[in-house]
């Protein structure tokens, strides 16, 4: 049985976000550390930028941007133990598989379709992220059925009583689909290795959050018996410490968590939308006042980890690798058409009918 | 196959058995389905096993095919052998997009970065007065997708190799099991452990006039039939197809080469289902040696088999009907 704690959901939002106090020496976290999430965000915001521009000069036919979500997919991405634990992301989640290994390079090898995209060799659209290597696991388009793969290698983990965890990840227009609702009943059922991160940015395509979910997704925890937390994603440190508290229980067979994640996508849902169609510029505008990147540039001068030069300097290296990781792809070949046979089995030869 | 010995056996039995040995053998073995623990499942297929080896290898899902097929697929992405079962073939469909869009797709999709060792067992088929919703058959819907195996022994023998064949498969398997034939087939079982490659049509009687090809209980159907006819002097060479995908045509050409004549007989609709890919791939193919049109004895245009003795009668091609179409054909 479900052990029935008190309080299991909670919410953190509205906490104390006060600056020029230090907050993640608490958390275990280095100042290192805090430079590497820095630059993980800045390298998924100047790579989204970097795409929409692509797209704009019609050289990326197809973007998915991040913009707004960093803060969350880094301070939850950083919880997890790489080469160890297991990354099942969605589409969004540029930042996160940044974090799990996937270089810029890589990245738009994906945006352009090319060969050397470690995801799929070009088959599939851009951000359907995948590497074995990483242990990212494959996704595809149909929304939330990652959910289901996550709980089934949670279920592999706890069989093979092997300490490391899973993760996954998914909007909250994700939590409807039924893939999601079966997937945090067995991760309950059997108190998997498993922590769910619902990354809420209010809309799935134009259908805002009061459309699409009844209750609050964090609240749902509570009828699967497991903790439900929710906290502000545009804050990377509080981010990283609710995931970490449920990394924390999972690896010492504590069970699964559902944690959501608040936060706003600045840019249209991808480049074949327009969120003009569906909600105000003022609206976006005051999103963009809580952008998690400011948010941590801010957090780190009053802590005096980065000042101002220091945090320029590293705005230029990152962009520096960025256009270089474009042009590595720019320059890279095509898949093959011989090769669009291979890899339908892995034993039996490809038939052209 | 060696002089080990052999056991008379039904399908049921069957596949308990070589699940059974296979568990023991592979600890990487996973079983999960509806009331496949406590119960056994509802055909028997996993009795005793809950007891023998444990609930987490055996594990009673909650009645969800969508979950059976996600955690299967994430089972098997962390090496272990799922082997999911669906309680009847006509509840897979909560699960098709978890079988279609992802175990289907993943090997193709991540170009051979992750693949898949999962099986999916699901009893399938009429003639057990099951009507709409257990009595189905599902494998044109699957077999249409590439990346997926689409299995369907009709003996003893073969359920066992086959079975084996698709637990050790680096790719994902839906094994279908026609329910009728469960404790109506029996046959000797070799003891020893093999597998049955798949992709390999079984020529299961000769003949010089006819082709007959089918699958499941109707090629029982299509045996007796054939057998019937002999006395006429009317030779029928029948195929058990036996695997769907990879379908096994070089077989099929070879006898229709010789015979000159094809039929083709499946309980499912005869709109788009297998008999309309084999009597297509023989028109492409061996079109100049037919001396007469295929035949294709399928399941008339209804949403599926109707539950009435009458009704069911009517929608199920029987051995009286395949008989009087082969005799048809061979005169023809
Ligand atoms: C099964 C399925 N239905 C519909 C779509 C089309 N679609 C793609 S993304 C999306 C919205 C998802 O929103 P959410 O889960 O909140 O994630 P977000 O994009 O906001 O990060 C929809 C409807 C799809 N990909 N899959
Ligand atoms: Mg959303």
């Amino acid at each position: 049985m479900v052990p029935s704690k008190g309080n299991r959901v909670r919410s953190t939002m509205g906490g104390e976000l006060s600056e020029g106090k230090d907050r993640h020496t608490e958390l275990g976290l280095k100042e290192e550390d805090l430079v590497d999430m820095y630059r993980y965000m800045l390298t998924a915001r100047f790579c989204d930028e970097r795409q929409w521009a692509l797209n704009r000069q019609g050289k990326a036919p197809f973007v998915v941007p991040v913009s707004g979500h960093e803060g969350a997919q880094v301070g939850s991405a950083w919880a997890f133990e790489k080469g160890k634990d297991v990354f099942c992301p969605y589409y969004r989640d540029l930042a996160l598989v940044l974090v799990a290994g996937l270089t810029p390079a890589e990245v738009f090898m994906g945006l352009f379709g090319k060969a050397a995209d470690p995801s799929s060799g070009g088959r599939q659209m851009p951000a359907h992220w995948g590497s074995r290597a990483r242990n990212i696991i494959t996704g595809s388009s149909p929304i939330a059925t990652q959910v289901l793969h996550a709980a089934g290698i949670a279920l592999a983990k706890k069989i093979k009583k092997s300490d490391a965890i899973v993760g996954t990840w998914f909007g909250e227009g994700g939590t409807s689909e039924g893939d999601w609702h079966g997937a945090m009943n067995m991760a309950g059922i059997h108190q998997l290795p498993l922590v769910l991160v619902c990354e809420n940015n209010q809309y799935a395509i134009s259908v805002h959050e009061s459309k699409q979910v009844a209750g609050r997704v964090f609240r749902r925890a509570e009828g699967y018996g497991m903790p439900g937390i929710e906290g502000d994603g545009n804050d990377v440190l509080e981010s990283y410490r609710l995931t970490k508290e449920a990394v924390d229980r999972a690896r010492s067979g504590g069970g699964p968590s559902l944690i959501e994640l608040r936060t706003y996508r600045f840019y249209s849902h991808t480049s074949d939308d327009d969120d003009r169609t569906y909600r105000s510029k003022e609206e976006v505008e005051a999103a963009k006042k809580k952008d998690p990147i400011p948010a941590f540039e801010r957090y780190l001068s009053s802590v005096e980890v980065l000042d101002e030069h220091r945090i320029a300097e590293i705005r230029e290296e990152v962009k520096t690798a960025v256009a270089e990781g474009v042009k590595a792809a720019e320059e890279a070949d095509f898949p093959d058409p011989a090769t669009a046979m291979n890899n339908v089995y892995a034993d039996l030869p490809g038939e052209v009918e | 196959m060696t002089a080990t010995g052999v056991t008379e056996k039904n399908i049921i039995q069957t596949i308990h058995d070589t699940l059974h040995d296979e568990m023991k053998r592979d600890d990487r073995m996973v079983i999960l389905g509806e009331d496949v623990g406590a119960r056994g499942g509802v055909f028997r297929a996993t009795m005793g096993f809950l007891e023998e080896f444990g609930d987490e290898r055996v594990i009673d899902t909650p009645l969800d095919e969508c979950l059976i097929a996600g955690v299967s697929i994430g089972l098997a992405l962390d090496d272990m052998r799922p082997v999911a079962e669906f309680q009847f073939a006509d509840f897979i469909f909560p699960g098709f997009n978890q079988i279609v869009q992802e175990a289907a797709r993943i090997r193709y999709r991540s170009n051979g970065d992750f693949g898949l060792p999962m099986v999916m067992r699901t009893p399938w088929g009429g003639g057990v007065h099951g009507a709409l919703y257990h009595s189905q058959s599902i494998e044109a819907f699957f077999a249409h997708v590439p990346g997926l195996k689409v299995v369907a022994p009709s003996t003893p023998e073969d359920a066992k190799g086959m079975l084996i064949q698709a637990i050790e498969d680096p790719d994902p398997v839906l094994y279908l099991e026609h329910k009728k034939t469960y404790r109506l087939v029996k046959g000797d079982v070799p003891d020893e452990r093999y597998t049955i490659p798949f992709g390999k049509a079984k020529v299961v009687r000769e003949g010089a006039d006819v082709t007959c090809v089918s699958y499941g209980l109707m090629h029982h159907f299509c045996l007796e039939a054939a057998n019937r006819l002999a006395s006429d002097g009317i030779e029928v060479e029948v195929i058990d197809l036996r695997s769907i995908y990879p379908l096994d045509m070089d077989t099929v050409l070879e006898s229709v080469g010789k015979t000159n004549k094809a039929m083709i007989v499946y309980e499912d609709n005869r709109f788009l289902g297998v008999g309309a890919e084999v009597s297509a791939q023989i028109a492409e193919r061996a079109l100049f040696e037919l001396d007469g049109p295929v035949v294709r004895i399928g399941a008339p245009h209804v949403p599926a088999m109707p539950y009435a003795p009458t009704l069911e009668h009517w929608f199920l091609p029987d051995p009286d009907r395949i008989e009087q179409e082969m005799r048809k054909l061979a005169e023809y």
